[in-house]
């Protein structure tokens, strides 16, 4: 249990996703412009992020490696991520309205986001069980959704700040990603992974 | 190399096929709302709702949009709005135009280029190129697209 506890904690602050590791820096810069958007973007990440890693880890243990077919992997988890993005939104469609008019848009996004493959490729590596795999997918996604929320928060107050013209837009956002990304480095030691 | 060829085969066609599936199995309903508001609003898709059509406008007014924003619709299409969703009617919002008396459009044939724009707006009013000949809509103003001067043969109308 205890160790299941520190690989949430070290997915989540110690190798952030997009801090530490760099991936899905796309949606981070894309849609951190609003609150309102990251948070959505932020529940439907958690969600794909979540499925998807569980999907691949069991299609890689279930019939890739069984074959000796583990070379497959990249293009097999992305069609696997592609169906199950498109599968979820299909289905929260028919079920649940509400949810779909929050999520809707940014699921279709969520196929092309790096992070997404780079968890299903890392599970592989790290030869994490199903257990395991569930926890830093869920983990990789709420670092993500942490980040996000913090840093769309963050571009709004700027937004409204005085910013140097060379600096505007896009440059301020990336050197305030830099600026938490050594404030993320802080909590490297934290947990031992 | 026949194996690897295989596998993926099969998981792709698995996979299309669950999707074939859910796309009959969870087809979305529609929202029964919007498609009552999409029949109240007069589909001249004109956009000075500031919605690029009639139906992302309904859409809108299922969310809580102001019922007025539609000059085409006019009054009528308000009061019928207000009607539905019980609401109080309000008057036209000047912002997005004002409202105009039902027009008439008149085909100058010397000048057809044959757009075919006048067989669509036919197509509006619910008669199609044949029986526009022989079975003429009634009154004059639901006319909205004629080859002859309106002014001219009312009485052939009335008649």
């Amino acid at each position: 249990m205890n160790e299941y506890i520190l690989l949430l904690i070290g997915t989540v602050l110690v190798n952030n996703f997009v801090l530490v590791q760099f991936l899905g820096l796309c949606p981070f810069m894309g849609v951190s412009n609003k609150l309102e958007y990251a948070v959505g973007m932020s529940a439907a990440t958690t969600f794909v992020l979540t499925v998807s890693s569980v999907a691949t880890y069991v299609v890689h243990s279930l019939i890739l490696a069984p074959l000796g077919l583990a070379f497959l992997k990249t293009i097999t988890f992305i069609l696997i991520i592609a169906f199950v993005v498109q599968f979820t939104e299909m289905v929260i469609r028919k079920t649940s309205p509400l949810l779909y008019r929050v999520l809707g848009i940014f699921l279709p996004l969520i196929t092309t986001n790096c992070a997404v493959l780079g968890v299903s490729l890392l599970n592989i590596s790290k030869q994490n069980n199903l257990i395991e795999s569930f926890l830093y997918g869920f983990g990789a996604a709420v670092g993500f959704s942490l980040v996000l929320v913090l840093f769309s928060a963050m571009r709004e107050r700027i937004n409204l700040a005085d910013v140097p013209v060379p600096f505007q837009g896009p440059a301020i956002g990336l050197i305030a990603t830099g600026i938490i990304s050594l404030a993320f480095m802080g909590f490297s030691g934290l947990v031992a992974v | 190399m026949i194996t690897a060829t295989i596998t993926l085969l099969l998981i792709a066609t698995v996979c299309g096929a669950i999707l074939g599936f859910a796309a009959i199995r969870f087809k979305p309903d529609g929202d029964p709302l919007v498609d009552q508001i999409d029949a109240i609003l007069p589909q001249t898709q004109c956009g000075q709702c500031g919605h690029p059509g009639c139906r992302p406008y309904a859409e809108g007014i299922a969310d809580g949009e102001p019922i007025n924003k539609c000059p085409p619709g006019g009054e009528a299409t308000i009061q019928a709005l207000a009607d539905l969703l019980d609401v109080e009617p309000m008057p036209l919002d000047a912002e997005h135009g004002e409202e105009k008396g039902k027009q008439v459009a008149v085909i100058r044939e010397q000048e057809c280029i044959g757009c075919t724009k006048c067989i669509q707006a036919m197509v509006l009013v619910q008669s199609t190129i044949r029986t526009w000949y022989t079975d003429k809509p009634t009154s004059l103003i639901e006319l909205i697209a004629t080859d002859r001067n309106p002014l001219n043969n009312t009485k052939e109308n009335a008649a």
